[in-house]
């Protein structure tokens, strides 16, 4: 049919290995319009791309996680980083490093009187605010078992504009022995709600990311919360019994290949 | 030396080459971060004034890094050839830009240029031009490299196939390389960043590629994106590898950081062109690249991440790469926050390494926590196109699934080829016509399910149905009616 005749019946091309869709996430057979993305696969983009920078710019609101995690029976402990601006934080990696001047006093203050802990876990937006979903779901099961298995765990401190190695400064002031961080991962195009897990044993500032260990792709479609959960117990336990983390603790539990760490 | 300007008002003075070249930048946060940028727009605009003065043999003069503690400073000096300078030699930065774009500079007086040029002089100048700058005297040089087909002739674009799945699955990367050839894009290279960095892992996809290309007869060329040790233990190994790759940087500190000096580049070049894959003549290394990587690494001696970037273009230069591939916004809004200046960063290193004379490609890319968009890359693409660059990434839906970022799709490819009539290597766009997958290099033609790349592909999830992906083994094998290949 002559489709400048009868524009009603034009139809894009459309790509005839649809079914090779099941093999990967990526976005092949989109079909084409000439050579050009049709309007149904650009508008699909721009909804993907809308929710990953909502996900980074979307302001965390650490009154509401805390009470979440209050629920669950944990106290916690409000800290922001010394990136105050959200433009801030992207721009300046070492300021979302390091706490801000009256969060360290404040934390400092906590820690007069109150002994060595086995464990501070720490809660942060990081790159994604939305990623904070996986964590009540993460914590309704690691809190549990850190109780049962007779771990001292100081309240969970919610940190505002958070970096992964913030965890070294805050373990250090209320003297953990393991460090816990857990906070939105860079987001990808399909993947804007990806928590991330970092531990390190004897959190001092100044450790490097080689004296780290990471659990990546926390979400529903990736390494599902109460998963990631029972891993990280497995590994805790390893790291506090070997006192140390990082390249020398191996994750000897069988799971799929997870994507390079990214914070 | 100390370097001076008075603009009328104030009086300006920079201590080193290195703080004249930093604060004389175009503005990037990377820049900011390392406490290197000018204090403000003035003073910014003074620097550039000042480094408009400065002949180039100072650039000879005051190496921005001492030679006795970095090799790749020590590299640049060795390799400079003064008969190949003289022709510029007597020039200051400024001059040396309007000599660039006189009607009398054209691509072959560049090309008896390069070998003069270091990379600070080609940084310094570029720091002076405007965008229309980098774009027209980049487009004056072609550089031609040779594998299994001839990248970056006059009226060419090539693509790399980007194929990168995020548990290395054979099964998911074979679909999208399928995806892509159908998409008439792979010339560059078919190269897939593997997500584990082992031998093994290694090993398997090289295999998978080489089938692939050797049944349908590509004129392609693969390479697996691991670190150079993983390659050479491959290669001892007897896995078939086209191209060697490596990120490289512009300092000894940030290249030791990435586990390489450029000993283990030049035995990793020689088992390359020992296995006896390459036509005589051509080319085996892959280079990535990109400003900030010095600075990401603690090892930017003070330099800003533009004129470090240059410097990575002297340590590829020396291994006469296939392809130079600059990442340009991968890093991150740390090192450059937005379109802006991902844009300018692009333009600039296309210009700096095609005047040292390397085959230079692009990533025009972005991460979500970059203020940028389809519509920034779409402006990168066209002027990157018309500056002349070899290559671009063509990713399923410009979205990897693999590294979280979006590049340039297939689809984008065509949109500028569309623009600007631009082909595909010669060898692959003859290859494509026989597929019947795309018309005298420019359109695409109606695909089939029965189409020899196709059907083997559909066929094998046939009858796997029900298995899960990861469980598949490779490739199929030989694919019915791929005679006509």
């Amino acid at each position: 049919m002559n489709t400048l005749s009868n524009p009603g019946n034009f139809t894009p091309q459309s790509d005839p290995w649809q079914e090779l869709r099941a093999l990967t996430e990526a976005r092949i057979a989109l079909g084409r319009t000439g050579g050009s993305v049709t309007t149904a696969e650009v508008l699909d983009f721009r909804m993907a791309h809308a929710a990953a920078r909502d996900a980074v710019l979307t302001p965390f609101d650490p009154g509401a996680l805390a009470q979440e995690i209050h629920h669950l029976g944990a106290p916690t402990l409000p800290v922001t980083s010394a990136a105050l601006t959200r433009a801030h934080y992207l721009q300046r990696p070492d300021q979302g490093r390091r706490l801000s001047p009256a969060s360290r006093a404040a934390l400092t203050d906590f820690a007069l009187g109150q002994p060595p802990v086995d464990l501070v876990i720490i809660v942060a937006d990081g790159l994604s605010t939305q990623a904070l979903s996986q964590v009540p779901p993460l914590l309704a099961v690691l809190w549990p078992a850190l109780q049962e298995a007779g771990w001292s765990v100081a309240p969970v401190v919610v940190a505002s504009q958070g970096r992964v190695a913030l965890q070294d400064e805050i373990g250090e002031i209320l003297r953990a022995r393991l460090s816990l961080m857990l906070l939105g991962e860079r987001p990808g195009l399909d993947s804007a709600d990806s928590l991330g897990a970092y531990f390190t044993w004897a959190p001092r500032v100044g450790r490097t990311d080689a004296e780290r260990n990471c659990l990546s792709n926390i979400r529903a479609a990736g390494l599902p919360p109460d998963a990631a959960a029972a891993r990280l117990m497995d590994l805790l336990t390893r790291a506090r019994r070997l006192e140390l983390s990082g390249t020398a603790l191996k994750d000897e539990t069988p799971a799929p290949v997870l994507p390079t760490p990214k914070e | 030396m100390i370097y001076r300007t008075w603009n009328g008002r104030h009086g300006y003075s920079f201590p080193d080459l290195a703080t004249l070249l930093a604060k004389a930048s175009p503005p990037r946060s990377g820049d900011d971060l390392a406490g290197l940028s000018a204090a403000n727009a003035a003073e910014r605009a003074a620097a550039q004034v000042c480094l408009a003065e400065v002949p180039l043999t100072q650039f000879l003069e005051e190496p921005l890094i001492p030679p006795e503690v970095d090799e790749v400073t020590r590299l640049i000096l060795e390799r400079h050839q003064p008969a190949a300078f003289q022709a510029v030699a007597g020039l200051t930065v400024g001059q040396f830009r309007d000599w660039l774009l006189r009607y009398e500079t054209n691509g072959p007086v560049l090309a008896g240029l390069a070998p003069g040029l270091t990379p600070e002089m080609t940084a310094a100048v570029s720091k002076l031009m405007r965008q229309q700058d980098l774009i027209l005297v980049a487009s004056k040089v072609r550089k031609i490299t040779r594998f299994r087909n001839t990248l970056g002739g006059p009226g060419t674009l090539a693509v790399r196939l980007q194929p990168n799945h995020p548990a290395d699955d054979p099964r998911g990367i074979a679909a999208s390389i399928v995806d892509g050839l159908m998409y008439g894009c792979g010339d560059a290279v078919i190269g897939i960043n593997p997500a584990t960095d082992s031998p093994a892992s290694y090993h398997e996809l090289a295999s998978l590629m080489d089938r692939l290309i050797t049944e349908y007869r590509i004129p392609t060329q693969s390479c697996v994106l691991a670190h150079v040790t993983t390659a050479l233990r491959a290669m001892e190994e007897g896995a078939p590898v086209d191209l060697v790759f490596q990120s490289i940087a512009g300092t000894q500190s940030a290249n030791s950081s990435f586990g390489i000096t450029l000993a283990l580049l030049k035995e990793a070049r020689e088992a390359a062109l020992g296995l006896g894959r390459v036509p005589a003549g051509g080319q085996v290394m892959y280079f990535e690249t990109g400003q900030g990587s010095c600075l990401s690494a603690g090892a930017h001696h003070g330099i800003d991440q533009q004129t470090l970037e240059a410097r990575a273009y002297a340590v590829a230069r020396e291994f006469d790469p296939l392809l130079v591939n600059t990442v340009v916004g991968f890093i991150g809004p740390e090192y450059l926050f937005d379109g802006k200046q991902i844009i300018r960063a692009g333009l600039e290193d296309h210009f700096c390494g095609k005047l040292l004379g390397l085959p230079m490609g692009c990533d025009v890319c972005y991460t979500n926590h970059a203020e940028a968009d389809q519509d920034d890359m779409d402006s990168l693409l066209t002027l990157l196109g018309t500056a002349g660059c070899n290559f671009i990434m063509g990713v399923p839906g410009a979205a990897d699934v693999m590294l979280g970022y979006q590049s340039t799709s297939f689809h984008d490819s065509h949109y500028l080829r569309q623009l600007l009539g631009l082909r595909p290597a010669p060898e692959f766009a003859a290859w494509l016509e026989t597929m019947g997958i795309m018309q005298d290099g420019l359109r695409l033609l109606p695909a089939q399910a029965g189409h020899a790349l196709v059907a083997p592909q559909l066929q094998a999830l046939a009858l796997a149905d029900g298995v899960p992906a990861s469980a598949g083994s490779s490739f199929p094998q030989k694919a019915p009616g791929s005679e006509t290949a």
